[in-house]
């Protein structure tokens, strides 16, 4: 059996949470698109942070304080290292990708979008990247266009370039489906989103993790995602944008930090990315997440793509073979996740009799009811991988998937 | 926590694979919606009335195997039932889903439904077993105050 070739017992070591017996069994944590598990480097990172480092930045001209601040603006250089932004973008960090949206969606609704405006969003967009948009229409009269799905789960790109037109002024879509996997081709939609003079945005809460990114390759004016997806601390997430948009945008909020001076007649604010970090940021989780930012480019995301497609490949094949699982989207192009009902068996109880195998997987709407709207449907089982999960794993929950049958044959 | 086997009884299984009373009633007197918006989990419950008595109970939907069954199991038991006798066992059923997973449950009192102690044990489970039950009671509570009978939570 081909054991990854970068892996093998030493990357799983680096995660102390897989040792945890579930139902006294070993875990196989298949819900890596809801969170990942931390390596011992990132919690170290945030223990350490908190033990002999802790102060507050920007503020203080004491040691420690000076120590914390250049810590924490080197992990900003070394995201937007990670995610290929030049330097005509800024990385703002937030608390994670919804937070990011929100952000744009607040900025752009008082910079830039007025009635009858277009903005367009896509079929498989997790709820994080549809509800502040509809939020962002209902306050500007403008209007929320959607670009329908074919039903292998891959946009259908003559409708995008349909509804793309010159009200159209701000396009936002996933980078990878949190539920079908697929990888939409958001260089090409970047470029002719620019060509039609709108903005684009891209939630790259499940490509970050698992692909390699170039925003300035890809020329997204906007792109988000969650540490915590990404090996890190939950609670910490990154606003990646073009620095004159981010000139543009009013702060989201207003408080200490954000300011350049305050009077009790008026306000001016700091330069972005301060701008847009108004009170005590979440330093420890800036900390974890450079942590898990060196970590996974000492493996190399190219190997970690590699490694996880082999797994997709072998999981897909796995859990084809099974009767009465359907696999719900086939896309050319996909990240590491696994959709999946089984006739007669409502994807709750596939999770709750997966859990007493060891088996962690998420079951429900995943966020994305339109999605299954789409589908027909109300709820999928679905397993996402990660750089630590094996093809032992798959082959358990395989033969764990064929029991579950059993139990209601 | 134990092992999730222990949630899926026989009983349970047979009245998800063949739920009884399954199907409108064209002529009810009440169309109770039981709705989970976190799962997705939807049922309807038509209710015909002789004065105080249910007089048929059935229901619709879709849901997992604790929320189909439980309706299922449901409508036998109340069919024919006064609406205090039905409140009573709605309260006994739910009333045990309360208690700790190993505390002994009044098995004489919850006849059937006593199958579904199992679910104690998996607190997130306990709103599956009780949807259809709670839009019923709902409907019930409703109808004191002349309000709308559509019951979401």
């Amino acid at each position: 059996m081909g054991q990854p070739h970068y892996t093998g017992d030493h990357i799983r070591k680096d995660f102390p949470i897989l040792d945890t017996r579930i139902h006294d069994k070993p875990l196989i944590y298949l819900d890596n698109a809801a969170t990942t598990q931390k390596p011992q480097c990132v919690i170290d990172a945030v223990t350490r942070y908190y033990t002999t480092q802790n102060a507050n930045i920007h503020r203080g001209i004491h040691t420690l304080s000076e120590a914390a601040t250049a810590k924490y603006e080197a992990v900003r250089q070394r995201v937007g290292a990670f995610i290929g932004a030049d330097a005509n973008y800024t990385v703002v960090f937030v608390r994670g990708a919804t937070e990011a949206i929100n952000l744009a969606a607040h900025g752009f609704a008082r910079a830039w979008i007025k009635a009858n405006d277009e903005i367009l969003i896509t079929g498989m967009e997790h709820h994080a990247n549809i509800v502040p948009w509809q939020l962002l229409c209902e306050a500007t009269d403008a209007t929320l266009r959607v670009v329908p799905l074919n039903e292998t789960g891959e946009l259908n790109m003559d409708e995008f370039d349909r509804l793309l037109n010159e009200r159209t002024k701000l396009v936002a879509l996933t980078h990878a489906s949190n539920v079908l996997g697929t990888v939409n081709p958001v260089q090409d939609i970047c470029a002719k989103a620019r060509a039609q003079g709108a903005v684009s945005l891209i939630d790259g809460a499940q490509s970050a993790p698992h692909t390699p990114i170039n925003v300035a390759a890809m020329d997204a004016d906007f792109f988000v995602f969650s540490g915590h997806k990404m090996y890190g601390p939950t609670g910490i997430g990154v606003l990646c944008g073009r620095t004159e948009w981010l000139e543009r945008m009013p702060p989201y909020q207003g408080g200490g930090g954000a300011i350049h001076s305050v009077t009790f007649e008026k306000t001016t604010f700091a330069e972005p990315p301060r701008k847009f970090e108004a009170g005590t940021p979440h330093i420890a989780g800036v900390l974890g997440l450079g942590a898990a930012i060196d970590y996974v480019s000492g493996i190399g995301i190219d190997a970690i793509a590699a490694h996880e497609r082999e797994l997709l490949l072998y999981a897909t094949d796995a859990l084809a073979d099974i009767e009465g699982v359907t696999l719900i989207g086939a896309a050319r192009k996909k990240v590491g996740i696994l959709s999946f009902t089984m006739d007669g068996i409502h994807p709750h109880d596939i999770a709750q009799l997966l859990d007493s195998h060891g088996i962690a997987i998420r079951a429900g709407h995943h966020c994305a009811q339109p999605l299954m709207q789409f589908y027909g449907i109300h709820a999928t089982a679905r397993a996402s991988f990660a750089l630590y999960n094996t093809q032992e794993e798959i082959e358990s929950l395989a033969n764990a998937l064929r029991a579950v049958r059993e139990v209601f044959a | 926590m134990s092992d999730s086997r222990s949630l899926y009884e026989k009983m349970i299984l047979d009245h998800y694979k063949n739920p009884r009373n399954y199907g409108k009633i064209q002529a009810a007197d009440k169309i109770v919606e039981a709705v989970n918006p976190l799962c997705g989990d939807t049922f309807t419950l038509y209710i015909m009335f002789n004065d105080d008595r249910i007089n048929a109970l059935q229901f619709t939907g879709s849901g997992c195997a604790i929320s189909k069954a439980s309706a299922s199991l449901m409508t036998e038991l109340l069919t024919g039932k006064s609406r205090h006798e039905a409140n009573k066992i709605a309260d006994a059923f739910q009333e045990m889903l309360r208690t700790e997973p190993d505390a002994p449950i009044a098995e004489e009192e919850l006849g059937m439904l006593a199958a579904f102690a199992g679910v104690r044990e998996f607190p997130i489970r306990i709103k599956c077993a009780t949807l259809a039950w709670r839009a019923l009671i709902r409907c019930f509570d409703d109808e004191k105050e002349g309000g709308d009978v559509a019951a979401t939570d």
